[in-house]
C-alpha cells in the first residue's frame, strides 16, 4: 500500500493557500489560541450557501477545491475526512439554542450542519461526487484513520485518486471549556518561543487539510506516502520506539535512511519529552523538525504536518522557522511525522521523495 | 482480496431487549418496544414516542458491575453491553490471540452529557465532578472507553456518518481484515438519545407522534431510538474450528449527493450502494431472500428506497420489511442492530414483520411483510442503512 500525492489544499493559522511560498515569512503571533486565515469564500462556493455555512465547512469546502485543482483531478474516487470535532460551530450554536430556549422556537439549519460528515458530504453535494464518502471521528486519529482507508482504497478495482481530508476548527466557548481540562496553556506565547516555553498546555490550533492520494505517477506529483501507523495507548515509549523502527524495516528502511523527522512538539512541559526521547534514542542523525507552533494544537494536525512534509520533498527546503537545531541533510529522502495526542494517540506517518 | 469474512459473535441492546436472547423472545412476539420516554428531561416527553432502553444510567453501570458513580456516558455504557456480548459470543477469550480491532460509530457522541452540562461547563465557577464529562464528548471516547473494556488495542477507530456509521463500521472491518491489518474485529455502533437529536428531528418535522408505520401510504414520520449493536468478524484464520453464523459477503457505500439531509426521489445513492455490495458479493438480486431495509417511516426516505430497491430487483422485490418498528430509528447505532437482526434471519431462517403497515404505498409495486415467518430458508440477507450527508451503504449477509 503505497500512495502518490498529487495534490495538497490547505487552510491553516499560516498563509498556506493562493501561494507557491512555504513558510519563508511565517506569520507569527503571540496568543494560546490561533485561528485560521481563511480564504475569500466567493471564489469557491455561492454566496447564498456560504453564508448559510458553518466556518468549518466553507474551509473544508475551500481547502479541498484548492487540493482537486492542484491535482488536476476534477472528480475524486473516493472522499474521506477525519474530524475530532465535526462541525462543532453548528453544534454549539443548536445546543445552546435548545438549553436558551428551552426547546422552543428552534430551525433546522445549524442541527442539519452539525453532523460530523457535513464538510464530507458538502463536498461530494458540491462536486456531484456519488463515490465513496467516509468519515472517521477518532479523537487523534481521525485524519489517520482516513489516510489508511484511502489507502486501502487504492487497492481497490477502478480506484485511481481519493481525496483525503483532516479538519477541525475551535470556538471562543469550546476553547473556554477544554482549558477546564488543562489542554491549553494558560499564558499568551510568542510563536518562535512555544517549543522552549517549558509550561503546561498547547496552543490550540485548527485547520483544513486536504490530499488528493493517487496509485499512477505523475509529473507533479508532492511525494510518495509509504506508510501509516497509528500505536493506542502504548505501555512505554520505548514500545513507540519499536513500533517506529519495525515500520521502518517493514518498508527496508532503517532510522538512519529518515533524513528528516517531524515531531509534534506542542510546548507541553506534559509530552514534549516524548519527542525529544525518541530524537536521542532513534534519530539523532536525522534533521529534526517541529510544526504545531505554526498550527496550534488540535486532533487533526497531522494533516498540517503532512503538508509540510509534501512541501520539503517536493522543494527540497526545509523552512528555518520549522527546523530545531540544523539542517544535516544535503538532499531529503525520507520524511517521518511522528505525533501524539495526549500521550494516548500516537501516529506516525512515512513519505518519501517522488 | 477476495477473502472470506466470517462473522462469529452478535451483541445487541435496544428497545426490544438487553442481548440476543431478549431480542429474540420480543421479534418472536412480535412486540415493539416504541413507548414513553423516561430517561431524558424534556419538553417533548410526551409529544413523541420513542424506543427507550428501559434502564436508567446507574441501572445499565450496574448490569456491567461498574459502580453506579462511574463517569460514564448512556452511549458508551450501551456499547459496552452489546460489544462484550458479541465478543463473549464469538468465544472471544484472549485478545491477544489474533490482531483484533474494534471500529465503533456513532452519531452525537456524549452530547446526552454535554447538554446536561453545557453552561456549567461555560461557567468556571461552578466546579464538580460534572467536568469530567469535558473529555466524554467526542465521538471517538465511547469507543475509547469499550477498547479499554475489551482489552483490544491492535487497531481503533470511529466512523460518524449519521445514521450509516454502523453500517460503515462493518464495512470498513471487513477491509481491514481483507487488507491484511487485523484479522478479526469487532464493529457496529452505539447511540443514545438525547434532547439535541429530539429536538433536531423535531425541527425537521419528520418525527411520527405516532409509532411509526414504514412504508405505509399514511407514514408520517419515524420514532427516534437508542441502543447499540456489534458483530465480529473474523479472518479465516481467526475464525478456524469456531461455531461460523454467517459471512458478510457484499458491502457497498455510496453518495446520493442530493441534499444534505433529504434523500433523491430516484434513490441514486441508495441504487449504488445496492449495486456496489452485489459486486463484492458476486450475487445476483434474484438471490436474495430478505431485505432489511433501512425504512424509516419518513415520506422521503420510504419512497426514495423503495424506487431504489425496485430499480434494483425490478418486479422480483424479495420479502422486504423495516424493523424501525421495533426499535425505533437508532441513527448511529441502526446498521449495527439491523447487522445483528440480519444474521438471526439467517440462522433462523427467519422474516421480520413490518409492524403498524396498514396501507399499500401506491407508488410501489411491492408489499412488506407483516407477519413473522419462519418457514422459508433465508440464505442471503440485504441490509440498508442510509443518512444525512446523502450517505448510503448496503451490506450483504450471507449463509457459511
Amino acid at each position: 500500500m503505497e500512495a502518490y500525492i498529487r495534490g495538497t489544499g490547505i487552510v491553516s493559522p499560516q498563509k498556506t493557500f493562493n501561494t507557491h511560498d512555504f513558510l519563508t515569512e511565517p506569520v507569527e503571533y503571540t496568543t494560546n489560541s490561533l485561528r485560521c486565515i481563511e480564504p475569500v469564500y466567493t471564489e469557491f462556493l455561492n454566496p447564498i450557501l456560504a453564508r448559510r455555512m458553518g466556518r468549518i465547512i466553507k474551509m473544508g469546502i475551500a481547502a479541498s477545491s484548492i487540493c482537486l485543482k492542484d491535482g488536476g483531478v476534477p472528480i475524486p474516487d473516493a472522499i474521506i475526512t477525519g474530524t475530532a470535532l465535526g462541525c462543532h460551530e453548528d453544534t454549539e450554536k443548536f445546543l445552546l439554542a435548545i438549553i436558551d430556549n428551552e426547546e422552543q422556537f428552534l430551525t433546522p439549519t445549524s442541527f442539519m450542519q452539525s453532523t460530523h460528515n457535513t464538510v464530507s458530504s458538502q463536498i461530494a453535494l458540491q462536486l456531484k461526487c456519488m463515490n465513496y464518502n467516509f468519515t472517521y471521528v477518532h479523537k487523534g486519529f481521525s485524519f489517520e484513520s482516513a489516510l489508511l482507508d484511502g489507502m486501502m482504497m487504492l487497492e481497490e478495482a477502478g480506484i485511481h485518486n481519493v481525496l483525503i481530508g483532516g479538519h477541525d476548527e475551535m470556538t471562543e466557548k469550546h476553547f473556554k471549556i477544554t482549558s477546564r481540562v488543562g489542554y491549553w496553556k494558560e499564558e499568551n506565547v510568542p510563536t518562535m518561543e512555544i517549543i522552549n516555553s517549558k509550561t503546561e498546555g498547547s496552543i490550540s490550533g485548527e485547520g483544513a487539510g486536504f490530499f488528493l492520494l493517487s496509485n499512477q505517477k505523475s509529473e507533479t506529483d508532492y511525494a510518495k506516502l509509504l506508510a501509516v501507523k497509528m500505536i493506542y495507548q502504548p505501555e512505554n515509549q520505548k514500545d513507540v520506539q519499536s513500533e517506529i523502527i519495525e515500520l521502518l524495516k517493514e518498508k527496508n528502511l532503517t532510522p538512519e535512511d529518515i533524513d528528516c523527522v517531524m515531531y509534534g512538539i506542542s510546548g507541553d512541559v506534559r509530552f514534549d519529552d516524548i519527542y525529544y526521547n525518541l530524537q536521542k534514542a532513534v534519530f539523532g542523525n536525522s534533521t529534526s523538525v517541529y510544526f504545531k507552533h505554526l498550527s496550534g494544537e488540535y486532533q487533526t494536525v497531522s494533516s498540517f504536518a503532512m503538508w509540510e512534509a509534501a512541501m520539503i520533498l517536493k522543494t527540497q527546503t526545509i523552512p528555518v522557522c520549522i527546523l530545531i537545531g540544523e539542517n544535516k541533510k544535503k538532499e531529503i529522502k525520507n520524511v517521518l511525522i511522528y505525533n501524539t495526542y495526549m500521550n494516548t494517540y500516537h501516529t506516525v506517518s512515512l513519505l518519501s521523495k517522488c | 482480496m477476495d477473502k472470506n469474512i466470517y462473522v462469529t459473535g452478535i451483541g445487541i441492546i435496544s428497545a426490544i431487549g438487553d442481548n440476543v436472547a431478549e431480542t429474540l423472545d420480543s421479534v418472536r412476539k412480535q412486540k415493539s418496544g416504541i413507548g414513553s420516554l423516561d430517561n431524558i428531561e424534556t419538553r417533548h416527553k410526551n409529544d413523541i414516542p420513542v424506543g427507550e432502553v428501559k434502564h436508567t444510567n446507574a441501572e445499565l453501570s450496574k448490569l456491567l458491575g461498574f459502580s453506579p458513580e462511574t463517569k460514564i456516558t448512556r452511549t458508551t455504557l450501551l456499547g459496552i453491553v452489546a460489544a462484550k456480548e458479541a465478543m463473549e459470543s464469538a468465544g472471544i477469550k484472549d485478545v491477544k490471540e489474533f490482531r483484533t480491532g474494534l471500529i465503533s460509530a456513532n452519531s452525537v457522541g456524549g452530547m446526552a452529557m454535554t447538554e446536561m452540562y453545557y453552561k456549567d461547563f461555560l461557567n468556571p465557577e461552578k466546579k464538580g465532578d460534572f467536568v469530567d464529562y469535558i473529555l466524554n464528548h467526542d465521538c471517538g471516547d465511547s469507543t475509547e472507553a469499550i477498547a479499554n473494556v475489551l482489552g483490544i488495542k491492535d487497531h481503533i477507530s470511529t466512523i460518524s456518518t449519521a445514521c450509516s456509521s454502523s453500517a460503515n463500521s462493518i464495512m470498513l472491518g471487513a477491509r481491514l481484515i481483507k487488507n491484511n491489518i487485523v484479522d478479526r474485529v469487532i464493529v457496529g455502533g452505539t447511540d443514545s438519545l438525547s434532547k439535541f437529536t429530539i429536538n433536531g428531528f423535531m425541527t425537521l418535522m419528520i418525527l411520527d407522534k405516532e409509532k411509526c408505520k414504514p412504508f405505509d401510504a399514511e407514514r408520517k414520520g419515524l420514532n427516534l431510538g437508542e441502543g447499540a449493536g456489534f458483530i465480529v468478524l473474523e479472518s479465516e484464520k481467526a475464525a478456524a474450528g469456531k461455531e461460523i453464523l454467517c459471512e458478510l459477503s457484499g458491502y457497498g457505500n455510496a453518495n446520493d449527493a442530493y441534499h444534505q439531509t433529504a434523500s433523491s426521489p430516484t434513490g441514486e445513492g441508495a441504487y449504488l450502494a445496492m449495486e456496489k455490495a452485489f459486486k463484492v458479493s458476486g450475487l445476483k438480486p434474484a438471490d436474495i431472500d430478505y431485505i432489511n431495509a433501512h425504512g424509516t417511516g419518513t415520506g422521503v426516505n420510504d419512497l426514495s428506497e423503495g424506487t431504489a430497491i425496485e430499480r434494483l430487483f425490478g418486479n422480483k422485490v424479495p420479502a422486504i420489511s423495516s424493523t424501525k418498528a421495533f426499535t425505533g430509528h437508532t441513527l448511529g447505532a441502526c446498521g449495527g442492530i439491523e447487522a445483528v437482526l440480519s444474521v438471526l434471519a439467517i440462522k433462523y431462517n427467519m422474516v421480520y414483520p413490518n409492524l403498524n403497515l396498514v396501507h399499500q404505498m401506491s407508488e410501489l409495486t411491492f408489499t412488506p411483510v407483516k407477519e413473522l415467518s419462519t418457514d422459508k430458508p433465508i440464505n442471503h440477507v440485504l441490509s440498508n442503512s442510509f443518512g444525512f450527508g446523502g450517505n448510503s451503504s448496503a451490506l450483504i449477509f450471507s449463509r457459511h
